[in-house]
């Protein structure tokens, strides 16, 4: 009797094509939702491809190897810093080719090497002073449209009209390649320099020092007060008509545009509070306010993710609230509040419309040294690089792209590493 | 784990305290304004922050307009020393400084810029004159029956049998740019001028004229593209049809991308702008307040730096950059008030 039960509506063929129909649907819903996932997949690779390949030759840098003469008639080694090294490098560059005499074309040839190259002479010699009176051989940094030549961004196949490099700019260098004396080396310059009009000699060190005095500011702002904010409402506060407005301006803060922290930001700290423009400290405190609303919410989350019966327990056991918290509750919610602060501090750190209106959009060269010194932040130093003439700049962008795409992505793996440690499951 | 983070976090907000309280007297040079004399005062600054014992000037792109503003705003270390212009002060900009109580202001111009109308290498170089451009931009034509009309021209040919026959795509930057006001200045104001029908109203009513003359298309012809000239060049190489207005400099160097259209039968080289035969350049400038010259060190070598021949002379660095130097005599009389911080702005 058993193998004879059947269900009796499996039977009908009308159930049978209502049933196919119903698959069919299903399958189409999960087609849909996967050719959404691949259609963000397929954006978020086109774009890192586009970033990669336009910014991978940021990371070396074309130099020239040359002989400079030290001689005593151009150093006066009682004042080095003030010394002529522009004519030590100028000689040494004529010196490769001697045959050229007009002035207009001595003048192309002492622009192949870039105007960086005095400077590092000098740094050399104020290093190595016992090397004046002899002869010193220098990689130095060629100018950055050589730079870019020898890279294959200015086409040399092109009409001489419509490039940048002229004709015997280009003989020049083809016979100092072939002579041994042009390498591409890497770009260390790029991660220890700060900003520069001439693209050779810019690097993100003073971007990447302001962005971290930045956040440094913004974390110990917004990391207490978020916290702080997050148990009161969440484990003290009374449950009334007041807390709820406060809750709901905190969702609403959240999603208030970012431009509008700045301004407050310049009305309050810079006109009325009379602080240093252009400085970490104000565009961290700015960035704090920006980023309280995402770590309050996170923490409240956190806590109330914590079950009842871990507090109920320690009340019973005879401490007092505040013990439950500092020993229980907050040691069990802190890794998503963590995670709550480490996306915040992200946001803060791609962030720029607020520091437009408190100075930090700016050229910068020299490194910051404190919260109080003039800096500017790497998605700044991005969009002014984007905004340079230089053709030798468009890789400059892509390349500070990545690295600040880098940091980003380690502060998210970190969030990720956290809450996976850490994490507890009920 | 927790109270470390307490304690990490403490220490954190106690050492940015400590770094307020250092704060002190501005050592280093402020400057604001033009976001055209950015590229040649970035320049400068960086040359003198090596070469010198000096820190090297902070400068922000902020607009003329908004440099000015900023400038005006005030004397002492909470506000710029120096603004750079691309046009000349105005005289409600004088006033404000007054108001303000800075008198003492020279002016220093530092050189030309020239403004050029560009296209895609893959068209053909356009030859226009003022008149044409004003008659594919302007809002408002005369409709040849001695009043107006909103502008109906589609295509360049529309207007004269000899231009390329394409639509009318032109890309330039917005109102708040010193580029926008010297091109309606230069090269709308200039075409108007030879429209009989404008010209006439000029003596009649000098507000409509004004109004006639100054007003840009809004009908889509014309593209606000933004304070970002690398940009335009970019939508350039990629559209053929459209025609991009931004500053020499960046001609100067995407000349393998874009080419500058001839205006009144020349074309924007450097030489026929330094001349003057190129009709649509205008002179840049930078101000400074005299008496945050005794205060802030570094002002006066800041400016004999830029007035150097080294810098703004005929074979100068910033010629290098783009910049077009001034004829040699007015270039002597612009180092000698930068030198002596002559008040050359009438208050």
């Amino acid at each position: 009797m058993t193998d004879s039960i059947s269900l009796p509506i499996a039977a009908s063929t009308a159930s049978k094509a209502r049933l196919a129909s119903r698959h069919a649907a299903e399958r189409r819903f999960r087609i849909y939702g996967l050719l959404a996932v691949l259609f963000g997949l397929s954006c978020i690779l086109t774009l890192f491809v586009t970033i990669l390949t336009g910014g991978y030759n940021s990371f070396s840098q074309t130099v020239i190897t040359l002989d400079f003469e030290l001689d005593a008639d151009n150093i006066d080694a009682s004042d080095i810093h003030g010394s002529n090294f522009r004519t030590i490098v100028r000689r040494s560059t004529y010196a490769l080719f001697p045959d050229v005499t007009t002035r207009q074309d001595k003048r192309t040839l002492a622009n192949i090497v870039s105007s960086g190259a005095e400077y590092q002479l000098r740094d050399f010699v104020i290093a190595h002073p016992d090397r004046i009176g002899q002869t010193v051989t220098l990689q130095v940094p060629m100018s950055d449209d050589l730079d870019q030549l020898s890279k294959g961004v200015i086409r040399a196949e092109l009409d001489e009209s419509e490039r940048r490099v002229s004709d015997i700019e280009i003989s020049w260098f083809n016979s100092l390649r072939d002579q041994g004396k042009i390498e591409t080396v890497f770009n260390g310059t790029f991660f220890t320099a700060s900003d520069s009009r001439e693209p050779e000699l810019a690097g993100i060190l003073g971007a990447a020092l302001g962005s971290f005095y930045t956040l440094l500011v913004t974390l110990a702002l917004s990391f207490p007060i978020g916290v702080a904010s997050a148990i009161y409402l969440e484990e003290f506060a009374p449950k009334n008509r007041l807390t709820q407005i406060i809750e709901i301006n905190i969702n609403n803060l959240a999603a208030v545009p970012s431009i509008v922290f700045g301004l407050l930001g310049l009305a309050v700290f810079l006109n009325f509070f009379g602080l240093p423009r252009s400085a970490p400290l104000v565009g961290g405190m700015v960035l704090a306010l920006m980023t309280l609303p995402t770590i309050i919410i996170a923490g409240r989350a956190a806590l109330k993710s914590v079950p009842p019966s871990i507090r109920q327990a320690a009340i019973g056991l005879g401490a007092s609230p505040m013990q439950t918290l500092m020993d229980h509750t907050l040691p069990l919610a802190m890794p998503g509040m963590m995670t709550g602060t480490i996306l915040g501090m992200a946001q803060a750190l791609g962030e720029t419309a607020p520091l437009l209106m408190i100075g930090m959009v700016a050229f910068i060269v020299d490194i910051p040294g404190g919260v109080t010194d003039p800096a500017t932040v790497m998605p700044v130093q991005i969009y002014l690089w984007s905004d340079s003439p230089e053709r030798a700049f468009v890789e400059r962008t892509s390349g500070a792209i990545l690295v600040l795409l880098a940091f980003l992505v380690t502060m998210n793996a970190l969030a990720v590493i956290l809450r996976k440690k850490f994490e507890t499951k009920w | 784990m927790f109270r470390s983070t307490i304690a990490l976090g403490a220490a954190v907000a106690l050492t940015a305290s400590l770094a307020t309280s250092a704060a002190n007297a501005r050592d280093q040079i402020r400057i604001v304004g033009s976001s055209t004399v950015y590229p040649f005062a970035t320049v400068v600054a960086e040359k003198f922050g090596k070469s010198s014992h000096f820190k090297t000037p902070v400068i922000e792109s902020t607009g003329s307009g908004g440099g000015f503003k900023l400038f005006c705003a005030g004397l002492g270390e909470g506000h710029p020393d120096i603004t750079n212009a691309s046009r000349a002060i105005k005289k409600s900009e004088v006033e404000n400084c007054a108001k303000n109580g800075i008198r003492n202001i020279t002016e220093v111009k530092i050189g030309y810029d020239g403004i050029v109308i560009a296209n895609s290498r893959d068209a053909e170089v356009a030859n226009l004159t003022k008149r044409q451009i004003f008659l594919a931009l302007a809002k408002d034509i005369p409709d040849g029956k001695g009043g107006f009309k909103a502008n109906d021209y589609i295509k360049w040919s529309d207007i004269d049998a000899s231009l390329p026959n394409r639509k009318i795509e032109v890309m330039g930057p917005p109102p708040t740019s010193g580029t926008r006001d010297a091109f309606v200045e230069l090269a709308m104001e200039g075409g108007c001028g030879k429209i009989k029908e404008i010209a006439a109203l000029k003596k009649t009513d000098k507000n409509i004229h004004k109004a006639v003359c100054q007003s840009i298309r809004e009908d889509g012809a014309f593209v606000e593209a933004g304070e970002n000239d690398v940009l335009i060049v970019r939508k350039l190489e990629a559209n053929p049809n459209a025609f991009g207005i931004f500053g020499f400099s960046f001609l100067d160097q995407n000349g393998d991308k874009v080419q500058g259209s001839l205006i009144d039968g020349k074309s924007p080289t450097f030489e026929n702008i330094a001349s003057g035969a190129y009709g649509v350049s205008r002179p840049l400038f930078f101000y400074v307040k005299n008496d945050q010259a005794k205060t802030v060190p570094g002002i006066r070598e800041y400016l004999a730096e830029f007035a150097s021949e080294n810098a703004w002379g005929e074979e100068g660095y910033l010629s290098d950059k783009g910049l077009i130097p001034m004829p040699a005599a007015e270039r002597k009389k612009y180092m000698s008030d930068a030198k002596n911080l002559t008040t050359n702005i009438m208050m």
